[in-house]
């Protein structure tokens, strides 16, 4: 099980060693500072669209909400109109819940076997860490916007200000880029202590997880330490966003590094666990109402079932059905 | 069992796993963790592949020649038929919150019996036989090809998950569990690789419509043997109408309930609730099973069984069909039915002929669950009830999987047990309700040969009963199962000695006032009701 952790660490630091060689070389620069990010871009947004859409090619066939609360019934019985959907605005508001606030995971619970009881506790550290560590990604990314666009929008102004607003140290750190850093140590940590997620976790797991602290990690240091030539970088950020890119001189070998370990991230995407991005809104037993009874579902792929009818079946046993005087069809 | 162990032995559970790769860990067959696997007959009754006498325990399982192309074609062909199956094998995070909520990992300790890691026993071969990483990384990539060795040990674990949905309740994209059991069963049945405690009900439910196989003649004695004894415990005298055309309601309900206790007086609940409302209904002896173990097998054979219910109800003439107390049988006819076998147009709105409640709920399956029934009768003051009757029970309820995790139906079952019961205590929120533990024998599992696996399963469930057991003197646990009532028992008896189990119906039927019954000093099984058998000695 080391050997997993080592691979994926592994991958990540060669990742770092070859930016860091490109970086090194003049003529690579443009390579890993432009072509690359065009690339992982193109592969990310292709990939992602042709896993959805090779999803969505796999028909559903049965409604199989898992139901988290009281059904809609009796109109008197009080019934869970979230958990439980039967509307589809109950639905939106179940997928709200599960992909803005993790409405599962907060649900969690751990058991331990102590004494001959099994103890059933709420844990939240595991949605507090997803939940932290998603919601700071996002307001990076969005964050970043002001490196891709002149004149830079209203709300990525806004957004920075806020989470900038303690104004600790110079440059003053973001709110964001402590949580992140807690929130994905924390979340290696829980991977690579506790047994049980030892066991479960492969290369896969490990390697997202290494690969973000990277990210953060670089980026931070851009910032704090060997500090980048910021105009410069977002000359080569708005070239690449407007599609005329350019390679301005001065820019650190961090930022190599940097930007080697997102483009990593962005082509390893689609065909990663990362996918569940996309997969959380599809699936069958958050998306749907139950209203089974209540309307029709169609299953495209069905076939009328062989079954053994009526007339089979009392062919079959008329006789006793005739002496214990159950009515039927033909004497 | 190899042997028997006392329940201290069972309880010496490590919930560690090893440190070792999972992949590296051989999968051993254990007696008392497997159950018989299915006669040859019995595969080809149904018309299903490859029916063949084979042993888990021994090297060769008699697999056909092409046997890796047909698993690999039948997985590839679900993918393309179910999309969950599909995001299921992609989207696993293996962030470890389904891990604890299995009831078979918490009773076992097996580190694969984590509802993330019986997963990828399937979701490994998806990699290593389907993705272009997983098939040029192999085990890198967490992929690996299929065996003889890696289909042995997917057999093993495919049957140690009762579908029972807990872990997809807890998962954050709502991986169920279930839907991979359910294909990785579909994909051993192409090999006649089934157990017989399953395969055995199907083969006869298809024949004679119910899985004990109950011929005609048997299955509606064994209704009138229990008219006599509710004439002999209750003073009344009920004549149950069978495959009558042109009755009103048609009514199905697990052939469990007509053939052992505690399920017969559950029975004896339905006949004596129809009775007292005067009911126009039938039962039905070509569909005389509301159960459903071709859910087990496969969606095919679960759909073919299926078709008898709406078949029979369209040849009796029924306007709508009520289903008694069970709980797969609920998901099938709840979340399956319909798009196996429906529209039936041919029904009618379900309205109740006592109350005029519209079931609004089931208006286009047509099929109403006796306890939405029968709490909607008791909103309506239609029962006439002597709860009292039961106040020497402490009553808890334990709410089944499928009702709860593939319906929702928990207010109805507490209401009525309320009205019928003075005593009611319910379990720790966190084992009840959509939260609810299996009983450890669902889906198949409640055959004999595998007891140790249905206690160990059967644990969180009856260690929460042990609680309100030991708290409040709970002496009944309820229920609205056929294999609960079948199973819980033994389970109780090992791991709670002094609870008894029974169904819901048999509650109401205890605390009905009847027309013309007797003193009521007996329950429905026959036993003196404490304080209540004496008074009648002294007059």
């Amino acid at each position: 099980m080391i050997t997993r952790i080592i691979v994926a660490f592994g991958a990540v630091v060669g990742i770092v060693i070859a930016a860091l060689i490109g970086a090194s070389v003049p003529g690579l620069r443009p390579l890993i500072g432009v072509a690359l990010p065009y690339v992982a871009f193109a592969i990310f947004l292709v990939g992602f669209i042709l896993k959805v859409v090779n999803w969505a090619k796999s028909p559903v066939p049965f409604r199989i909400p898992t139901t988290g609360g009281q059904e809609f019934s009796l109109p008197w019985i009080k019934w869970s109109k979230i958990d439980n959907p039967s509307t589809t605005g109950g639905v939106i508001m179940r997928m709200f819940f599960e992909v803005c606030c993790f409405r599962s995971l907060f649900r969690n619970m751990r058991t331990d076997l102590r004494s001959g009881w099994l103890i059933h506790h709420p844990t939240k550290w595991l949605w507090l860490l997803a939940l932290g560590f998603h919601y700071s990604f996002l307001i990076i990314a969005i964050r970043h916007l002001r490196l891709f666009v002149q004149p830079v929008p209203g709300f990525v102004e806004t957004l920075d200000a806020v989470d900038g607003m303690f104004q600790i140290g110079i440059p003053p750190i973001y709110l964001t880029d402590i949580f992140i850093l807690l929130c994905v140590t924390g979340l290696l940590i829980r991977r690579l202590c506790l047994p049980k997620m030892r066991f479960m976790s492969l290369v896969a797991d490990y390697f997202p997880l290494f690969l973000i602290l990277g990210i953060v990690i670089s980026g931070l240091l851009m910032r704090f330490v060997y500090r980048v030539d910021i105009t410069a970088v977002k000359a080569l950020a708005t070239g690449i966003a407007s599609f005329h890119p350019v390679m301005p001189e001065g820019i650190g070998a961090i930022f190599f590094v940097h930007i080697a370990l997102v483009s990593t991230l962005l082509a390893y995407f689609p065909f990663s666990k990362l996918m569940h991005m996309g997969g959380v809104f599809m699936s069958p037993t958050r998306n749907l109402a139950n209203t089974n009874r209540m309307a029709y579902h169609e299953n495209p792929w069905r076939k009328p079932p062989k079954f053994h009818s009526y007339e089979e079946y009392e062919d079959m046993y008329r006789d006793y059905m005739k002496e214990a005087g159950l009515p039927l069809e033909r004497e | 069992m190899a042997k028997e162990l006392t329940p201290q032995e069972m309880m010496r559970i490590d919930l560690r796993p090893p440190t070792r790769d999972w992949m590296d860990i051989p999968t051993v067959i254990k007696p008392g963790i497997y159950c018989y696997p299915a006669k040859p007959e019995k595969v080809e009754i149904v018309g299903m592949p490859n029916g063949h006498v084979w042993s888990p325990v021994e090297e060769d399982w008699g697999l056909p020649e092409d046997w890796k192309e047909t698993f690999l074609e039948g997985m590839r062909e679900r993918l393309d038929k179910h999309r969950s199956f599909k995001i299921f094998m992609d989207i696993c995070v293996r962030c470890g919150a389904c891990a604890d909520k299995c009831h078979f990992f918490l009773g076992s300790g097996d580190p694969k019996n984590m509802p993330v890691v019986r997963a990828e026993l399937i979701r490994s071969v998806y990699r290593g036989e389907f993705t272009k990483a997983g098939k040029i990384l192999g085990r890198l990539a967490g992929g690996r090809k299929i065996t003889e060795d890696v289909l042995k040990e997917i057999w093993y674990y495919m049957f140690q998950c009762t579908e029972c949905r807990r872990c997809s309740l807890f998962c954050p994209y709502g991986i169920d569990t279930a839907e991979v059991t359910i294909i990785g069963r579909e994909l051993l049945n192409l090999f006649g690789l089934n157990i017989n405690w399953i395969q055995e009900p199907v083969a006869n439910c298809y024949e004679t419509g119910n899985h004990l196989g109950l011929l005609p003649h048997t299955f509606k004695q064994n209704i009138e043997f229990m008219c006599m004894d509710i004439e002999e415990f209750v003073g009344i005298k009920i004549d149950p109408p069978f495959n009558k055309k042109g009755a009103e309601i048609l009514f199905t309900t697990p052939s469990g309930d007509v053939f052992a206790e505690p399920g017969i007086f559950t029975l004896a609940g339905y006949l004596m609730l129809f009775e007292h409302i005067g009911l126009d209904y039938t039962w039905s002896t070509y569909n005389s099973e509301g159960g459903n173990f071709g859910f087990f097998t496969s969606l095919d054979m679960a759909q073919r069984l299926n078709a008898k219910i709406y078949a029979e109800a369209k040849r009796l003439g029924v306007k709508w069909i009520l289903g008694g107390e069970c709980g797969h049988m609920w998901r099938v006819v709840h979340q399956y039915m319909n798009t196996f076998n429906g529209p039936p147009d041919f029904l009618e709105e379900p309205v109740s002929p006592i109350t005029g409640t519209k079931f609004e709920n089931a208006k286009s399956a047509k099929m109403v669950h006796l306890t939405e029934f029968t709490a909607d009768l008791i909103k309506h003051n239609k029962l006439k009830l002597d709860p009292s009757r039961n106040d020497h029970l402490k009553v808890t309820y334990h709410d089944s999987c499928n009702p709860s995790r593939g319906m929702g139906m928990f207010e109805e079952p507490r209401y009525v047990i309320k009205n019928v019961c003075n005593n009611f205590y319910d379990m720790p929120e966190n084992t009840i309700r959509e939260q609810t533990f299996c009983c450890g024998s669902g889906a198949g599992l409640n055959a004999g040969e595998d007891m140790e696996l249905r206690l160990r399963g059967g644990l969180p469930r009856a260690n929460a009963v042990k609680y309100v057991h030991e708290r409040f003197g709970v002496n009944m646990l309820s229920c609205v199962c056929a294999i609960d009532r079948a199973v819980l028992p033994a389970s109780m008896e090992y791991w709670v000695p002094g609870v008894d189990v029974c169904g819901v119906s048999e509650l109401v039927a205890n605390a009905l006032i009847m027309e013309g019954e007797n003193d009521r000093s007996l329950n429905l099984r026959g036993e003196p009701i404490p304080g209540r058998g004496e008074v009648t000695e002294d007059v």
